[in-house]
């Protein structure tokens, strides 16, 4: 029997001809990732074991993006406990506050992960890089510290669960709409400890943001992974970007999976995640008449340039309710500078947004944006626990970034249709 | 291992943003993180529980980020272990990398109430409702994780396995 992607990229690291869901190896790692957050945790751990070097200075990456630029004088503490760590190392990979940009959107961006890739990093939405082909996953700070110092990790061969999409995609749905609907389908626990496998005509016609939008969300239904087989698109994407040799790998023809579902997206609507968790899913037909006080338009998920034009398309001639406050997040640096030079940011400031420099900021409740109690806000963000943005007792619905415009401009939960007349 | 404590009980998917909200993510002590512990579903969690108490919970206990914060601030707080019937698989693991003890038992979530007191044999896996007397086997710990355990978590093995 064949090996899936994830288990030909896994073997190859491993040493191995062959790996079996199930088996517990001993993998090389790539690239690991920290950021200010979780690498305080991890260097802790690391100068605990009196180790002085760390694995490859160029393999570790170092991202100030949650609480950063600094919210706060504690934030401030860990970001200069990381640059200090960058500074000691050497580490070739940091991005300071003005080149950084949302970790997610940022590596792939400068090449610095790749198809064939196994990347960890100590941030849950690792798993994006499913989007380039290459097998990444998020683990804590302990983990992180190991792969930093050993340039390996453990990790069990995860089952593949096959998702094929088919059909033909509805105005406004995108791989956030896909991946919204197939949480809702199998739940947040519906993939747990599994690989999701992305398959189908439909997602070989998608854009390779909309790719590493729905990898991004494989730990929403508690995956270990989510992947794409690399095709002309990721050549296209890779081009010009990767400075080293990666692999190619592909799912054998004859491979098993622990289980297949097959969507037709033409029935798929533009999906809302009502609170309090992503799995809550409705169309936007059936949303009714929700109100909303903020809009977030950002993020690791949606925070891309792709992401921004269609939000600068419902934007445009319009302007955001009276009392809602819109909140959009280019994910880095450069992304803010094409839509600078795209004339995005003219239409987001005409439609009375706020715009941030990059940071994670309002998605997980940190700063830039944080909800009041009973405040209601619309972001194309990735999660809407209790209290993610905020106070507990405040709501998030989670949506794509047309969505989110649409619902800014009505100050209610609304379609673009109802906005952009075609 | 005998653990002896009291049951507080939660539901399905526990996520890390309940467990330790993100806005004291940037705390990186220990016992200052325990003061927050829960705060996202039981407000004065950290204020009623007594050391040693044990968390039992539904399926996806810990859920969402990758915060080590989450099992962190539930040892630092003294809950000695964590009873679930699934946990999610980035919690899973850093709850053994830590030393945080926890269990998969399905029976333990669907017959025990909280305020009862219980067993739990960390060796065995067994679980015993001191109450009642019912007794319930939790699933064996992985023979790897249980290497884990015995060289006192993840940077102890790599110590010694890379001679660090």
């Amino acid at each position: 029997m064949g090996m899936t992607i994830t288990e030909k990229i896994l073997a190859a690291h491993a040493g191995l001809e062959k790996v079996e869901a199930g088996e517990l190896i001993q993998a090389k790692i790539d690239i690991a990732l920290g950021n200010d957050i979780t690498i305080p945790l991890a260097i802790e751990e690391i100068e605990k074991t009196g180790a002085k070097e760390i694995f490859d200075r160029h393999k570790i990456v170092l991202v100030p993006d949650h609480f950063a630029p600094n919210k706060d004088i504690k934030s401030a503490e860990n970001c200069k406990r990381m640059k200090e760590f960058a500074q000691q190392h050497q580490i070739v990979h940091y991005f300071e506050v003005g080149e950084m940009g949302i970790e997610h959107a940022l590596l792939p961006d400068h090449g610095i992960v790749l198809p064939g890739d196994v990347v960890i990093g100590g941030d849950s939405h690792t798993c994006t890089y499913g989007g380039v082909g290459a097998f990444s996953t998020g683990v804590g700070s302990t983990d992180l510290a190991a792969a930093m110092l050993t340039g390996e990790l453990w990790f069990k061969v995860p089952e593949s669960m096959k998702f094929i999409y088919r059909g033909k995609l509805l105005k406004w749905v995108d791989g956030k709409d896909l991946i919204l609907y197939t949480i809702g389908d199998i739940g947040v626990d519906g993939a747990l400890y599994r690989a999701m496998e992305f398959t189908g005509y439909v997602v070989e016609k998608l854009s390779i943001s909309g790719r590493f939008t729905m990898a991004n969300m494989a730990i929403e239904a508690g995956a270990k992974n989510g992947i794409f087989q690399p095709d002309r698109v990721t050549e296209e994407y890779i081009q010009g970007r990767a400075s080293r040799p990666y692999r190619i790998f592909r799912s054998d023809p004859d491979t098993h999976y622990v289980e297949v579902r097959e969507y037709d997206v033409s029935k798929i609507e533009p999906q809302v995640a009502f609170p309090h968790l992503p799995s809550n899913t409705k169309p936007i037909s059936e949303v009714g008449d929700i109100s909303i006080d903020q809009v977030v338009i950002g993020s690791c998920t949606n925070g891309r340039l792709e992401d921004l034009r269609v939000a600068a398309e419902v934007l445009r001639g319009n302007r955001a309710a009276p009392y809602v406050r819109l909140i959009i997040i280019p994910a880095t640096q450069e992304i803010y500078r094409q839509a600078i030079r795209e004339g995005l940011v003219e239409i987001f400031l005409d439609a009375k947004a706020a715009i941030s420099t990059p940071t994670c900021g309002p998605c997980l409740g940190g700063y830039m944006g944080v909800l009041a109690k009973g405040e209601r806000a619309i972001a194309t963000t990735n999660r809407n626990f209790v209290g993610r943005m905020g106070h507990p007792e405040s709501e998030v619905y989670l949506s794509n970034p047309a969505v989110a415009a649409a619902s800014a401009v009505k100050g209610r939960i609304a379609s673009p249709e109802e906005v952009v007349r075609s | 291992m005998i653990l002896r404590g009291k049951i507080w009980k939660f539901g399905s998917d526990v996520d890390t943003d309940v467990i330790l909200p993100a806005r004291y993510l940037n705390i990186t002590d220990p016992r200052e993180l325990g003061k927050h512990c829960m705060e996202g579903i039981s407000p004065d969690f950290y204020k009623k529980m007594k050391t040693g108490d044990i968390i039992v919970a539904g399926k996806n206990f810990g859920c969402g980020s990758s915060r080590e914060h989450a099992p962190l601030a539930i040892k630092a707080l003294g809950i000695s272990c964590v009873i679930a019937k699934t946990f999610a698989r980035i919690f899973y693991r850093n709850a053994f990398n830590i030393g945080l003890p926890i269990l998969e038992c399905a029976e333990t979530s669907d017959r025990i109430e909280e305020g009862q007191e219980v067993e739990v044999n960390l060796d065995t896996g067994q679980i015993q409702n001191l109450k009642s007397g019912q007794k319930f086997q939790a699933k064996p710990i992985p023979p790897f994780m249980q290497e884990l355990v015995r060289d006192g978590g993840l940077m102890n093995h790599i110590a010694k396995r890379f001679c660090l």
